[in-house]
């Protein structure tokens, strides 16, 4: 069954920008399924319009199969949603949040009470429940931004860049947290994130994005080993390197070379057989060799492949667009 | 059913998040003194002009202060909302299934129950300086509802300005644009006998006016059903129109975002 279906999405913003160009997903009930992207490739444009915020411009989708436009009010009672800014009320305690929020999906007395102590417990935040939100860490406010977003008990839960800004041991921490929902509660989980680690460690299936559309589809496995040998990355040790991709572009099993200042990257057969014959190639060009490393086909790669820019480009560039 | 939960919902929590700031509560509740004193003083030869019939300045001046503190106050409510959809609260409510009309009607009972307080507090203290209010407690009862009602229009009218422009400056503007003028092209402060011919034009179709009209009439010498009746309906319309104006500007913003 499929928890989220969508199918060609389009949707420009006032002043022309294209945020969604045609974008299609389809997501498996129970599955934890990652949309992969740099800053403003459309990922939480795909999330407003999924959770009923927003609308798309064309285009279908249905979740929890429940169409979004036709039968908004429905999917809001089948959703969760912890939006990429924080959704808690900082001027209310942990306890008075978790309380308006079963109220408005019609949890009251004796249920509403019961809930509010799980979820305080479960996400770590009894002790805490009486104190204002304001006065929380970092972590503690994404966590009762989660605990908002499951009291419905919903079928599908939208996370979106749910961990940006966390410390790495928070972010650890909202990991594990993820990981149970999706085994214990057989909950569908739609996550949005430009952390490729992210996406490799929880996904068990990811689509990359780009530019509001799709570029590549399956699981982080899948997609790593579409990408057949290793990563060789050299660090040449003078800047004047212009003729780098001339010396070792014949050589035999070496294919999209790229060089960005003094980092020539290459994707090879076999890494360890490919090293020292770049290496001679290099030095017999007149060009020394600083360091050079191998590395398995990462996320980085993948989307390096099918983006044709680099991760980290794309997110400069966007960057810059914006400013 | 539904409806009137989430509206509570709503209203508690914005009530709740003001009872927390001792300042604002201080400072609520020392406004209606000091304006009642204040514009007590600056016009109390008034009652001189010839041609005024109000009696005492200050038994004229309570309702027209209880209106125009209900129009200040009121005006700021949107200020609320921009700080939900500044933060992600408002985005979170609206992907839940609350019911729209909560937002706007949840925070105009919190401005409401504020003004309702407030008015009383002037009328208190212009009882201890001497007043007198001829219909009694019908008749200030009425000042106060006529009060919450016009609150009730500007603190909605606030909001959907609030979720139209989502700044904070352009709703300062609008509101210091709006509502000085409104109360001195009204009765509020001033006979409306002895206003200019053309101000008294534009106050026929002044909200401020029907209020301060209505107010006095009810808690003064004579009071005017059939006028009292004719303003509080005026006011109750614009309230219908004026809300669901607020509740609608959240269609504008969810396609904008």
């Amino acid at each position: 069954m499929k928890a989220i279906e969508a199918s060609n999405l389009r949707k420009t913003y006032r002043g022309g920008v294209r945020a969604l160009d045609g974008l299609s997903l389809e997501v498996e009930a129970g599955t934890i399924f990652g949309l992969l992207g740099p800053n403003g490739a459309g990922k939480s444009t795909t999330v407003k319009i999924l959770t009923t915020l927003s609308r798309a411009d064309s285009g279908e989708a249905r979740v929890a199969g429940l169409d979004v436009v036709r039968d908004a009010e429905r999917v809001r009672h089948s959703i969760g949603v912890v939006g990429q800014k924080p959704g808690l009320d900082p001027e209310a305690t942990g306890r008075e949040n978790l309380e308006m929020q079963a109220e408005i999906y019609g949890i009251r007395g004796a249920a509403r009470r019961e809930r509010v102590v799980e979820l305080l417990e479960r996400l770590g935040l009894a002790e805490a429940g009486g104190r204002l939100a304001k006065t929380y860490s970092g972590g503690m406010q994404r966590r009762l931004d989660v605990a908002l977003g499951l009291v419905n008990r919903p079928k599908v839960l939208f996370l979106d860049e749910p961990t940006t800004g966390l410390d790495p041991e928070a972010r650890a921490e909202l990991w594990r947290e993820i990981e149970r929902l999706a085994g214990e509660e057989e909950m569908t989980i739609l996550l949005t994130t430009h952390y490729l680690e992210e996406a490799d460690r929880l996904a068990s299936r990811l689509v990359i994005v780009d530019r509001g559309r799709i570029v590549a589809e399956g699981s982080p496995e899948d997609l790593k080993s579409e990408l057949r040998g290793d990563t060789v990355q050299v660090e040449l040790a003078e800047s004047k390197n212009g003729d780098a991709t001339a010396a070792v572009q014949h050589l035999p099993g070496v294919s999209e070379l790229t060089l960005d200042g003094r980092l020539l990257r290459a994707r090879v057969d076999n890494g360890a057989a490919a090293i020292p014959s770049m290496i001679t190639a290099l030095e017999r060009g007149g060009l020394r060799v600083a360091a050079a490393t191998i590395a398995r086909p990462s996320l980085d790669d993948v989307y390096l492949r099918h983006a044709g820019r680099s991760f980290q480009q794309a997110d400069t560039d966007t960057k810059e667009v914006a400013a | 059913m539904t409806a009137l939960r989430h509206t509570w919902q709503v209203a508690l929590r914005y009530i709740r998040a003001l009872l927390r700031q001792p300042a604002w509560v201080g400072i609520s509740l020392v406004q209606p003194v000091i304006w009642l004193l204040l514009f007590g003083a600056l016009f109390r030869r008034t009652a001189d002009i010839p041609g005024f019939t109000g009696g005492s300045y200050i038994e004229f001046l309570t309702p027209g202060v209880v209106v125009m503190l209900a129009v200040s106050s009121a005006g700021w409510v949107g200020m609320g909302f921009i700080e939900d959809i500044n933060r992600g609260t408002m985005d979170r409510l609206l992907v839940s299934p609350i019911w729209r009309g909560a937002l706007n009607l949840g925070s105009v009972a919190q401005s409401v129950l504020s003004i309702v307080i407030q008015s009383v507090i002037v009328i208190g203290l212009s009882l201890a300086v001497g007043a007198h209010f001829h219909n009694g407690v019908a008749g200030v009862g009425v000042l106060v509802a006529v009060a919450g009602l016009l609150g009730a229009v500007f603190a909605s009218l606030s909001n959907g300005v609030a979720v139209l422009t989502r700044q904070r400056e352009t709703l300062i503007g609008i509101v210091t644009m709006v509502t000085l003028p409104l109360t001195f092209l009204s009765s509020a402060l001033m006979q409306q006998s002895l206003l200019p011919s053309w101000i008294r034009w534009i106050a026929k179709f002044n909200p401020v006016n029907w209020a301060a009209e209505a107010g006095r009439s009810a808690a003064g010498t004579n009071a005017d059903w059939g006028l009292i009746a004719t303003r509080t309906g005026f006011l109750a319309l614009l309230l219908l129109a004026s809300a669901a104006f607020a509740t609608h500007a959240f269609n504008a913003y969810q396609r904008s975002v």
